[in-house]
């Protein structure tokens, strides 16, 4: 009795320091961090180094590498969009409304995070070729929706889809029924109401699973290379140039794009963090 | 009277509600959505691998090929899942347990492989270990090979699903606080035991759902994978690389025969993720309902 309140005392003065672990655990952290990630990353970044200016543009604004960046960012702008206003309707039928099925429809919606991405490519493929379930019923219209730039933005929706579902859900779960009444009883049309009281309150959310969606549509790989047809300068996105030079022995001409994609990989993290924690602001006040 | 309440009633409802046209419409896009997008890829992969009949889906499950690239990937989920396992839980108490400075910034390092296109993660262990990178020179000396080979291919797995369970378990131990810790090691026991019986119960929900979640990423993972693997037969082929092949080779039925059992994988970790769900929300709502130990200040 006399230990625990002898202990307990400066346990509250502070009380995160009275637990065992502490340099060990951040320790084990730090040398796993710097293994796994920050000095491969870093090996990335010096061998870039071993070019000059010069060669680093030639090798990242050739006309075949820019025109990857086009297809790659605007095919991932599109699909993240997609994603953002289906993805707020799944939620907001999810959370509001119940259904037949419904238990299913919310487990399906992490398929894409669990199914391998070149599972999704080639089922996407077999399904959208002119001899698939739906290439067949879409081509007598003259609608080719594979090995083009549409088969790009249609795998990329695939597996950007649980992002946006997957941040709203848990806000709408949350949001006050109280501050709906309460425009209801001011007069408010369900619109309005909607408009004014319901999207402000998911706005950070829907933004941040955009952005995620759209960080991981980037970066994207195994879905895109099956579906894409991947000819030069039309369907080829900027992960398959990386692989396209590595295959021709010219490492550094690949490092220097990886280099690129990297860059904008911190942006959009630093992007999502920020998202995230307006988000916990306007939650919190 | 009645008439002038339902009226009321009518119309509050209509403040807070959907018109049940508007309901139903937009259940309606939703299914049909979800059917074209997620029921009818999965449909696919099943319906192509069975093309032929059983027998052709079991004689391509048979080859010796297939059957080295599932021992592969099983290798490799089996080295790759522990390791970011045990990093996991000692990120998430050093994270959540202690305040020291640069903690934001570490979270945010620790999420960082999530936002790295997998085709550089897979270039990056090429720089570090392949015949022109900076240890090249040296483990050809000593005849180790990483790059094209199976260490490779771990390592691009560990890298890749890097994050999975330490950022499950930093929001949870975060909400948990460290109290009953430390009610613990008043109590007299060891750090082991504090963690094995009071922080492991708590935070076991959390730990399965990282778990199935890193291991489905880490069996199916593709393009990191790739870049490392040199795609050679029998030996630094995975389940995923050997679809590949298989399906570049116009061997439809095999790959989507060896696609079908990765897309079971799949299945198998939504069943446990909802299972995992269901029992956390129970746990939840059975804490909510206890009396409180103590009065709140």
């Amino acid at each position: 009795m006399h230990a625990a309140i002898a202990l307990g005392a400066p346990a509250r003065r502070g009380p995160k320091r009275v637990l065992p672990g502490f340099k060990v655990t951040l320790g084990f952290t730090l040398f796993y961090l710097s293994v796994i990630v920050l000095i491969p990353l870093s090996a990335l970044v010096f061998k870039t180094f071993t070019l000059t200016w010069d060669q680093f543009v030639a090798a990242v604004s050739s006309p075949r590498v820019v025109a990857s960046y086009q297809l790659t960012f605007g095919a991932s702008f599109l699909a993240a969009l997609v994603n953002a206003v289906f993805g707020l309707l799944v939620a907001w039928v999810l959370v509001r409304y119940s259904f037949p099925g419904k238990k299913i429809v919310d487990a399906l919606v992490d398929l894409p995070f669990a199914l391998p991405t070149a599972v999704a490519g080639i089922s996407l493929t077999a399904l959208l070729a002119s001899n698939g379930w739906v290439g067949s019923l879409l081509e007598p219209y003259g609608i080719n929706l594979a090995f083009n730039r549409n088969g790009v933005v249609i795998a990329l929706i695939f597996i950007g889809l649980p992002f946006v579902v997957r941040t709203v859900q848990p806000v709408l779960e949350d949001a006050e029924k109280e501050l709906e009444e309460a425009a209801a009883s001011l007069g408010a049309t369900r619109w309005q109401t909607f408009r004014y009281v319901i999207f402000p309150a998911i706005g950070p959310a829907l933004l941040t699973g955009f952005a995620m969606a759209f960080a991981r549509a980037i970066g994207e790989y195994g879905s895109v290379i099956f579906i894409a047809g991947n000819m030069p300068m039309v369907s080829e996105i900027t992960p398959l140039i990386i692989i396209g030079k590595l295959e021709q022995y010219d490492y550094a001409g690949a490092t220097a794009v990886a280099v690129v994609m990297l860059g904008f990989s911190f942006v959009m993290l630093l992007v999502i963090n920020a998202l995230q924690s307006w988000q916990r602001k306007r939650a919190g006040a | 009277m009645s008439t002038n309440n339902a009226r009321t009633l009518r119309r509050a409802q209509a403040g807070t509600t959907e018109p049940a046209w508007v309901k139903w419409t937009l259940i309606g896009v939703v299914l049909v959505f979800v059917f074209l997008f997620l029921v009818l890829p999965l449909a696919a992969v099943f319906t192509e691998a069975l093309r032929k009949g059983a027998g052709a889906f079991l004689e391509a499950l048979q080859e010796p090929d297939a059957w080295s690239a599932i021992r592969l990937t099983l290798l490799t989920a089996a080295i790759a899942v522990p390791l970011n396992l045990v990093f996991g839980v000692a990120a998430a108490w050093a994270i959540a347990k202690y305040e020291f400075k640069g903690k934001a910034f570490l979270t945010t390092l620790v999420d960082l492989p999530f936002s790295v296109s997998p085709v550089v993660a897979g270039l990056v262990y090429v720089l570090m270990f392949g015949a022109h990178g900076w240890f090249g020179p040296w483990l050809q000396a000593n005849d180790v090979k990483i790059i094209f080979a199976v260490p490779g291919i771990v390592l691009a797995t560990i890298f890749v699903t890097f994050p999975f369970i330490a950022r499950e378990l930093i929001p949870l131990m975060q909400a948990q606080g460290s109290e009953e810790e430390q009610a613990a090691l008043v109590l007299g026991a060891t750090g082991w035991q504090t963690f094995w019986h009071v922080t492991l119960p708590n935070i076991k929900w959390g730990l399965i759902y990282g778990v199935i979640l890193c291991n489905a990423r880490a069996m199916g993972e593709f393009g990191a994978v790739s870049v490392v693997s040199g795609h050679i037969r029998g030996q630094t082929n995975t389940m995923p690389l050997h679809v590949e092949i298989l399906y570049n080779e116009y061997q439809s039925v095999a790959a989507f025969a060896v696609a079908s059992l990765l897309a079971l994988l799949a299945l198998v970790t939504l069943v446990i993720k909802s299972f995992v769900e269901w029992q956390f929300e129970r746990q939840e709502k059975a804490a909510a309902h206890l009396p409180p130990e103590r009065p709140t200040p």
